[in-house]
């Protein structure tokens, strides 16, 4: 991946874009109010349009053009029909592909449905394992609570790739917990190159987003709410559902946004630890892009995961409209 | 009388990280009783509360409900509700099932929930109001909302934690009044959280004046405001003038240079003593009549009163009078000997702490 490399004016252009914001700064502190909001915004807008504006309507370009520019709608049928290619020779020869056997191949549809039903699984182990998690670091009697925080927080500061590439050496024949297990005379397995690792390095990198959206939530939360409650005859666990869990809804659908989205479009984990066996959308999107160097049909593939993770948001919206559950740590 | 205690803490004490808060306390309240705790802030008046409504556990000691050691039991075995300082109401139910949160646990059945919320809202009068979100009810809305989510579950005792803190003065006293009115009417027993000594006079049956985890001095608002025990419960229920004097014997007190009748006995002779008169106590007479002369320092006009300071040469007296003396102008003070309060001194008391 070293072949990145950014085209002078490139360099240029991004230098004269901080030589602007910077000028802008000094005129704002110079005149304070002089200045009207566009002006003062439009280095951000400059931001949006190149980094994000851009990008998408490449995306929208190339996902409707096929390799000569021209519009087409193939590489949306590509998606849904993996052999179309081999279907539309059957069909120019004169043959039903149907007929013969050759029905939709739908390898891609089968990595999308895999795809959601790992960050499917990914979410729910998450929230499992997150909700209790952010309820003992959220607990006014637990001293260590902001000890547990900084711990889930470090492992953020380093790079996923980093992280997973870690988990390899824990989890190879010959690493760290293999080594452990015959120790123990249980024996060496084989723990990577399946599902249930791919699932653990999921688990494992979004864990936190969805710790930390429940966590703020039930911070901010008044304890009296929880005496009061207790105070009109709940005992524990009726304190918990019918006063701290209804309260903390934002934070756990905040916390399924954050974990359930990036889970979807998941790559280079399933490669590293599913050693290849297994391909998860993202991957999927890469390999067209990289390697069979295919811009538009990858394209389409974006598009549809964009369309897919735009629907998701605007439910979540419906859940929780004051977005209250966001904002990290 | 025995059998009418319906509360006792007996020998009550605790300690946070090795800071005691209340140091063996014994306290009793009476069925029906409107008790008030009132002190400053720090003197463990709401941890008494807590230890009462369960949501603390004293060090050592036990609390005794209707005869029987409730000191284990948790805050929803107990007969008791409380009404939090900050309220506490329910963020996601609107008014109606904050109110019948209680009943509904109780599997009380539907159309007798309704029928006892309905009374409830009127009760605070806020009928009409059962559909409404919490978020959109005044503070002094939500005040009675937090009454009636208490009153409706039909506690033997209410507990009630500076309830009427975050309102505005006007409100404050609407609230005192309808509060204790309501009292009377259920005819249920309140305990009473304040630091606030008007409201604890106004409203209360019995007074517990705490300071340091201590109680200082239990007794009806009269008797605590006629007869305070010490110069702090002096200084702290309504205003006082404070002298160090000498008791020359029985009923002789000396103070301000001049020896003044009492009615107060039994504290030694030449023994320290504090002194305390209130401001409206203080009679202002000729200059040649007045058992301490002074001169008219500053006059403040109160309303109902002036408030004058005379300076006596060596001291400083606070006189509440309706007639007023112009700044500059000689008096004389005059104090009945039944208006002279004599205390041990306050150093005895920090001597026990």
């Amino acid at each position: 991946m070293n072949n990145l490399q950014i085209p002078a004016w490139g360099v240029w252009a991004m230098l004269g874009g901080l030589g602007v914001f910077i000028g802008l700064l000094i005129l704002y502190f110079k005149q304070n109010h002089g200045l009207k909001r566009p002006i003062f915004a439009s280095p951000y807008t400059l931001w949006m349009i190149a980094f994000t504006v851009l990008p998408c309507i490449l995306i929208g370009y190339y996902a409707f053009t096929d390799a000569n520019g021209k519009f087409t709608l193939d590489n949306f049928k590509n998606f849904w029909d993996s052999n179309y290619d081999m279907n539309k020779e059957l069909i120019a020869m004169g043959f039903n592909p149907e007929d013969m056997g050759f029905s939709r191949g739908t390898v891609n549809v089968d990595t999308l449905v895999y795809s959601l039903w790992m960050a499917f699984l990914c979410t729910v182990i998450c929230l499992l394992l997150g909700y209790p998690t952010a309820h003992i670091m959220a607990d006014r009697e637990f001293k260590l609570g902001a000890t547990l925080v900084i711990l889930f927080v470090i492992p953020m500061w380093m790079n996923f790739l980093l992280r997973t590439i870690a988990w390899m050496s824990l989890l190879e024949d010959n690493g760290l917990i293999n080594n452990l297990l015959e120790w123990l005379g249980i024996g060496r397995r084989q723990l990577m190159y399946n599902t249930e690792a791919v699932l653990l390095g999921m688990v494992y990198n979004y864990l936190p987003f969805m710790v930390f959206p429940i966590y703020n939530v039930l911070n901010k939360m008044d304890y009296k709410l929880s005496e009061a409650a207790m105070d009109l005859g709940c005992n524990k666990w009726k304190t918990f559902y019918k006063v701290t869990l209804p309260l903390s809804l934002p934070g756990v659908v905040s916390g399924i946004t954050m974990v359930f989205m990036p889970a979807v479009t998941t790559f280079f984990i399933p490669r590293m630890l599913g050693g290849g066996n297994t391909e998860m959308f993202g991957d999927l999107i890469e390999r067209t892009f990289l390697t069979a160097n295919n811009w538009n049909v990858g394209s389409a593939l974006s598009m549809i995961m964009m369309v897919l993770i735009l629907l998701s948001l605007g439910l979540l919206r419906k859940v929780d409209p004051e977005g209250e559950g966001g904002g990290m740590v | 009388m025995e059998e009418q205690r319906l509360i006792n803490l007996e020998h009550i004490s605790k300690a946070y990280d090795g800071v005691t808060v209340l140091s063996d306390i014994n306290l009793y309240i009476r069925k029906k009783e409107f008790v008030t705790l009132l002190g400053p802030s720090g003197c463990g008046k709401t941890t008494t509360l807590r230890i009462i409504g369960g949501f603390e556990r004293a060090d050592s000691g036990r609390v005794m409900f209707d005869g029987k050691d409730i000191s284990n039991l948790p805050p929803y075995k107990r007969k008791v509700n409380t009404v939090f300082q900050k309220y506490a109401l329910f963020p996601h139910l609107n008014v109606q099932d904050n109110i019948a949160f209680g009943l509904k646990l109780k599997k009380a059945p539907k159309d007798e929930i309704a029928k006892k919320v309905d009374r409830m809202l009127d009760l605070v009068n806020l009928s009409g109001y059962g559909k409404r979100s919490v978020d959109s009810l005044s503070g002094g809305q939500q005040q009675r909302i937090a009454i009636a989510r208490a009153l409706v579950n039909e506690p033997e005792v209410l507990l009630l934690d500076e309830p009427l803190g975050a309102l505005d003065l006007k409100l404050r006293k609407e609230m005192q009044l309808e509060i204790k009115s309501m009292q009377q009417r259920l005819g249920i027993t309140f305990l009473y959280v304040t630091h606030d000594q008007e409201e604890a006079l106004t409203m209360s049956d019995t007074i517990v004046v705490m300071r340091g985890g201590h109680i200082l001095q239990i007794g009806t608002p009269k008797s605590i405001y006629d007869e305070p025990k010490n110069a702090f419960v002096a200084n702290f229920i309504g205003e006082s003038n404070i002298f160090p004097g000498t008791m020359v014997r029985d009923e002789l007190v000396h103070f301000c240079g001049t020896d003044f009748p009492c009615v107060d006995a039994g504290f030694g002779e030449d023994k320290p003593v504090d002194v305390v008169i209130r401001p409206e106590d203080i009679l202002l007479v000729g200059e040649d009549v007045g058992q301490v002369t002074g001169v008219v320092k500053s006059v403040l006009f109160k309303g109902v009163h002036y408030e004058m300071m005379i300076d006596a040469g060596h001291s400083t007296w606070k006189v509440h009078s309706t007639t007023m003396q112009p700044e500059g102008s000689r008096v004389g003070i005059s104090v009945v000997p039944f208006n002279i309060h004599i205390m041990h001194p306050m150093q005895e008391e920090k001597g026990n702490e």
